[in-house]
């Protein structure tokens, strides 16, 4: 059974829901405290939403100095599968695992919606299990999901095919392009503003469209 | 730092007995001050002084409201489902499979109209802590709001700050927000209602008690350190009313009994008395606390909310032994300055007090540090003498070597002042209830036309229109166990994931029926809470409440008061479902003029399986409309009266609690068997309501032919109560149909799920995407 990490920062609130998407999906969650720095038996890693340390300087900015994300930087270089998610995707970017940020929404509240997404790309290793430009509806939850970039990493993204997933049918927070996930140009590599975890059971979400990631990287580890 | 400030002993106070005190600046009445100094034999301390005025305020010893409440356990029906009951933190019922919940609603109103982001924040985190506290992990959060008219400046501050406080700090507590309500009503304009309901779950045997039993077991504080912020909350802000001016200065006496004079300054000075929140120290608490209890640390435990130390430390002291030794110096502060009172009423958040035996004090102490949260032993549980015990315990706090309080635990916490407040029936009740709206007084709409556009009227009106604005800025996903959200009837929560046992949980209230006769009107707050939780399959269990009224030393607010407990008291008893534990919040007035009095009740039920859960929502295309209960011509407080004339007069609907136990049976029975595609309670707004409602919420319409023995009007706009409107597979009409007939409970086939609208026969036919921009534009047009 493959093992995937879920770290809890203090202020990790999805993280439980993070670990169910595991198992659902037919993997084993091992949970891991952010003081953490041993990986040992680790075969993917997930980085879910919340409010890490309180996100009250930048989000991700203080978690990105947590043990555990010396240890992650270190398994994303040697091609570890890593999903962050939300605050995940914020503080990946903090860590300059992936380029650009996240900033407040446009509108300045805080939204909580399903939201329909296009998968850009299912090359990575967490969306392999998606067809290039299925249309998927999971939730979307936060205040700071606005993606913004510089001109010259947009053309990158784009050009690259590193744009995971847009938003569909209204920009739920102001990001640039209608971005709401990107990758590393690895693949292994995934920061996803809305939540597949949310998404992986009909009775408790808008469907299951979100199982798929969790599906994908559990696949792809058992093949390699 | 403390040499310089005077500190006054009980050494120092039997020793100057005349030494005046500002005990009404404090709230304390003449006589209530005279009670003391009988009590301890001499003049309080300054502490004591100021212990005292808090745990005796309105809001912390429910003076004005206690021989009332006393029905509420007097009446409760039978209940094995009952584990505790009203008294402690909060209720805790059995909901079987060794599972348990708990569940409470408080208010926090007036702090949210000083500063309306903390307020409600901090209203939240301190129901949390409430739920916390006993032993249960707080699982969802449900938020009844009212304002002042939609279009009003004010409520142009006030909702958004409300809206955003309860959002930034449930959403950052990873709570989700599963129900509420909100409404306007120009009552509320310059005392909005912000109330919050926690939901917990645990063990049944995992029960924690706020009790510091056993001399020698250590008192410990753990949480955010302590600041000078919410100071006299309770006795300034929550206890006292605001002036009519809103922000002008000086307020109305909060505690009467001659006691006036207390010239606090308006709500822009009040503001250092809001406490300010900080969820994340709450997330980390919650998590802590949750670890100490499974490791069975605990002896005992209870939060720290309104009057700070000074009610944690009393109540757990009475509760238990009777004794305990208090060293206040050693609580860990955030300004070294401040002084022995400060610390002991000090309101800040995120603080709890736990009972420890010493050989657990070492694992204790390495789990806070686990998780980063400061802890501080400050005192222990003491023996008492029989004597001592007689007297109501005894609790001694020293501030560096000295004793500041020396005090009968009993007589702070659970013995203070009780009053029998005059109450009448108010002057002008009869001419409001005489002043019906029947069809000579206001005038009705009768041709298709106008029927069709007073749907649209009310659907869009402030109080029916769609409340995406709001709830979109709650997260209602987090912890991955929401099976329906608001707009659902009732909020259901997963509670195992193996078996699919779930709870139900709905708040509802309606000042304007309350008004009218408060007796009735609480009955039918309780009736339509009822009829929401059983309109999702499940069967309720028990009752919190949270008791919004003006000021009790108004005759007729306490007759309101009065009516309004009575008749819930009555109507629990009725509904054999008990009354767990609530909340009074009182002096909710501007100048001489009270809200609407508000009762907003919450009703909790069971559902064996949330895979069976009824949605409110239509479903399959086909399905058969029914409308169950009995439509009469009741427009008394109604929505349309108050949207469309501006007119509160006449009588609520008409009560009838035994119709509500069948339907309840009804609906349960049908989601049981799978009868049901959909359910939704009607209320507000009728059935036109209803129908727009479940229409929307299934993006599907329905062709719809109104019964022709009554005005079509009464049809769709009267409010009578145990009424539902149910869609059923073309399959399952007959025998569902059948099992109404049985129970001998009124059933009426309405039509069927299909279309692109809602068409009423011979009536009108308007497109659903004509209906979602009619009733979804409302919030935004105001809000942005």
């Amino acid at each position: 059974m493959t093992r995937i990490g879920v770290v809890t920062f203090p202020g990790s609130l999805d993280d439980r829901d993070a670990a169910r998407a595991v198992r659902l999906a037919g993997g084993v969650p091992v949970p891991l405290w952010h003081r953490d720095t041993d990986l040992a038996g680790i075969e993917a890693i997930i980085l879910p939403g919340g409010f890490s340390y309180g996100d009250y300087l930048r989000t991700g900015a203080i978690a990105r100095f947590s043990p555990v994300m010396e240890t992650v930087i270190s398994a994303a270089g040697r091609g570890v599968p890593v999903l962050g998610i939300c605050n995940g995707f914020q503080i990946l970017c903090e860590s300059h695992l992936l380029p650009g940020a996240l900033t407040r929404n446009n509108h300045l509240h805080f939204i909580c919606r399903d939201q329909r997404l296009r998968i850009e790309s299912a090359r990575t290793a967490w969306t392999t299990g998606y067809r290039p430009g299925a249309e998927i509806v999971i939730p979307v939850k936060n205040g700071e999901g606005r993606y913004v970039a510089d001109p010259d990493t947009l053309a990158r993204l784009d050009g690259d095919g590193l744009v995971v997933a847009r938003y569909l049918e209204g920009n739920p927070n102001g990001s640039v392009a209608d971005i709401a996930g990107i990758t590393n140009p690895a693949g292994n590599v995934v920061g996803l503003m809305p939540h597949p975890e949310h998404a992986v059971d009909a009775l408790t979400g808008p469907g299951t469209d979100g199982l798929g990631f969790f599906t994908s990287v559990l696949r792809g580890l058992v093949r390699a | 730092m403390r040499d310089t400030v005077e500190i006054d002993t009980v050494e120092q106070a039997a020793a100057s007995p005349k030494l005046p005190q500002p005990y009404a600046e404090l709230g304390l009445a003449q006589d209530e001050y005279e009670r003391i100094r009988t009590i301890l034999g001499r003049r309080p301390t300054g502490c004591e002084l100021a212990m005292y005025a808090v745990m005796w305020s309105e809001h912390c010893s429910y003076k004005s409201s206690k021989i009332h409440l006393r029905q509420f356990a007097d009446k409760a029906p039978q209940s094995d489902a009952l584990l505790v009951g009203i008294g402690e933190n909060a209720g805790v019922v059995d909901i079987g499979q060794g599972w348990a919940v708990t569940f409470k609603i408080e208010s926090h109103n007036h702090p949210s109209f000083v500063e309306p982001y903390q307020g409600a924040a901090t209203g939240v985190g301190g129901i949390v802590r409430d739920i916390l506290s006993m032993g249960a992990r707080p699982v969802a959060v449900l938020d009844p709001l009212r304002f002042g008219p939609l279009d009003a400046p004010d409520t142009g501050r006030v909702l958004p700050g409300v809206v955003a406080g309860i959002g930034g700090y449930g959403n950052c507590l990873g709570l989700p927000t599963i129900g509420g309500e909100v409404g306007f009503d120009p009552s509320y304009a310059g005392n909005p209602l912000v109330n919050a309901l926690c939901l917990g779950v645990l063990r049944r045997d995992a029960i924690k008690l706020a009790k510091a039993s056993g001399p020698g077991n250590q008192v410990i504080l753990y949480g955010a350190k302590t600041g000078r912020d919410g100071i006299g909350g309770v006795s300034v802000l929550a206890s006292a009313t605001f002036d009519s001016a809103g922000f002008g200065a000086g307020d109305g006496d909060g505690e009467g009994n001659g006691a006036g004079g207390r010239d606090l300054g308006g709500p822009a000075a009040k503001k250092p008395s809001v406490q300010v929140g900080d969820p994340f120290t709450e997330k980390t608490l919650i998590e802590c606390s949750l670890e100490l209890f499974e490791r069975n640390l605990v002896a005992g435990i209870q939060d720290l909310g309104g009057a700070g130390l000074a009610c944690a430390t009393s109540e757990l002291a009475s509760a238990g032994t009777g004794g305990m030794r208090v060293w206040l110096d050693r609580v860990h502060l955030r300004e070294p300055s401040m002084t022995p009172h400060e610390v002991l009423t000090s309101e800040s958040q995120e603080r709890m007090c736990a009972i420890v035996t010493p050989a657990e004090v070492p694992e204790f102490l390495a789990i806070c540090e686990k998780w980063d949260v400061d802890a501080a032993i400050i005192g222990e549980v003491t023996g008492v003498s029989p004597a001592e015990a007689e007297a109501g315990g005894r609790l001694v706090i020293s501030w560096h070597g000295e004793v500041v309080v020396d005090v009968p635990p009993r007589t702070v916490a659970h013995e203070g002042p009780v009053y029998a407040r005059p109450f009448a029936r108010p002057a002008d009740q009869d001419a409001v209830v005489a002043d019906a709206p029947s069809p000579g007084r206001l005038a009705r709409p009768v041709s298709a036309d106008e029927l069709r556009s007073t749907l649209f009227r009310l659907a869009g009106s402030a109080n029916l229109c769609a409340k995406t604005w709001v709830t979109a800025q709650y997260d209602r996903y987090v912890q991955g166990n929401t099976v329906l959200a608001q707009p659902a009837d009732a909020g259901v929560i997963r509670v195992d994931e193996s078996t699919g046992l779930g709870v139900a949980v709905s708040t509802d209230g309606n000042g304007r029926y309350t008004r009218l006769d408060p007796y009735a009107g609480a009955q039918l707050a309780l009736a339509e809470a009822f009829r929401n939780v059983a309109a999702t399959g499940a069967r309720p269990l028990a009752v919190t409440n949270c008791l919004n009224f003006g000021s009790p030393e108004d005759p007729g607010v306490m007759w309101q008061f009065a009516e309004a407990v009575r008749g819930l008291a009555d109507g629990c008893r009725a509904l054999g479902i008990p009354v767990t534990g609530g909340n009074v919040s009182f002096y909710n007035q501007t100048g001489d003029v009270a809200i609407l009095p508000t009762p907003i009740v919450g009703v909790l039920g069971v559902i064996d399986d949330v895979a069976r859960r009824t949605r409110t929502g239509f479903g399959g295309v086909g399905d058969v409309v029914l409308l169950l209960g009995t439509t009469r011509d009741e427009l008394g407080g109604s929505e349309w009266a108050y949207a469309v004339h501006g007119h509160l007069g006449g009588l609520p609907p008409a009560v009838d609690l035994a119709a509500e136990r069948v339907l309840a049976d009804l609906l349960a029975a049908g989601s049981r068997e799978g009868l049901l595609s959909a359910a939704h309670d009607l209320s507000d707004g009728g059935l036109a309501q209803a129908l727009v409602e479940s229409c929307l919420a299934g993006s599907v319409g329905a062709h719809i032919a109104l019964p022709g023995d009554l005005d079509p009007f009464v049809w769709l706009f009267a409010e009578s109560a145990a009424r539902a409107v149910v869609a059923v597979p073309a399959a399952a009409e007959q025998r569902f149909t059948k099992m109404c007939q049985a129970r001998d409970f009124p059933v009426a086939r309405l039509g069927v799920v299909g279309g692109d609208a809602l068409d009423v026969q011979g009536q009108f036919s308007i497109s659903l995407a004509e209906l979602r921009s009619v009733h979804e534009a409302t919030m935004p047009a105001q809000f942005g």
